[in-house]
């Protein structure tokens, strides 16, 4: 069962990817466009760990956390940006 | 994909919690596509990304505790850190576009801005 449920979770996820990049690419504003990159760095975690599941590695979780973390850490710091004029003041 | 025998209970549990995982996250991002302005745009993939990868990161918890000895922990550290930092980049991109003073849809009915 879980493997045809897999392909069709990822395609789910590749769908919802595809739509992150129409916002990113159409906009309007660049606040829009850090909300479609965020979305689209948790959508990129959840492949890695499907694709962990598909391969039954179990080992790529580390992958899957640095994107959490760095997805996390460069919203924080185009926010920053666009709200003072720079990241570290 | 491994050999190993999985009860058919849990493997139903694991389906089920992947499928609606991907459903959900999809819904997120499908409202980021349709949604009108840029603050009911921010609703929709803020929660619904997160709880669509927290149920996909648990059925990947379930799957890995019975496949492997012992329960895997690593996924709770992403839960843990996801359910954390999503609303605090969400606050952070909200403020951030009332300081823009982003486009808000017509009706919305008090805008801090609109008083000056």
């Amino acid at each position: 069962m879980i493997a045809w449920v897999i392909p069709i979770a990822l395609g789910l996820f590749s769908l919802g990817m595809l739509f992150c990049l129409y916002r990113l690419a159409v906009g309007p504003d660049i606040i829009d466009r850090v909300l479609a990159l965020d979305t689209l760095m948790i959508n990129g975690i959840a492949v890695i760990v499907l694709a962990d599941i598909q391969m039954a590695l179990g080992i790529i979780f580390e992958a899957a956390l640095l994107i959490a973390l760095m997805g996390f850490i460069g919203t924080v710091a185009m926010t920053k940006y666009l709200l003072r004029g720079d990241v570290i003041e | 994909m491994t050999d190993v025998a999985i009860p058919w209970v849990l493997e139903l549990l694991i389906a089920v919690f992947l499928l609606v995982g991907a459903l959900v996250a999809l819904l997120g991002t499908l409202g980021l596509v349709r949604f009108p302005d840029f603050y009911t745009r921010l609703h929709a993939p803020t929660k619904a990304s997160t709880l669509g990868v927290g149920c996909t990161l648990l059925g990947s918890m379930i799957y890995f505790s019975v496949i492997k000895e012992g329960i895997s922990a690593q996924e709770v550290l992403i839960t843990l850190f996801l359910f954390v930092t999503a609303p605090v980049s969400a606050h952070m991109m909200a403020k951030a576009a009332l300081h823009r003073r982003v486009n808000a849809v017509k009706r919305t009915r008090q805008t801090p801005w609109s008083e000056e």
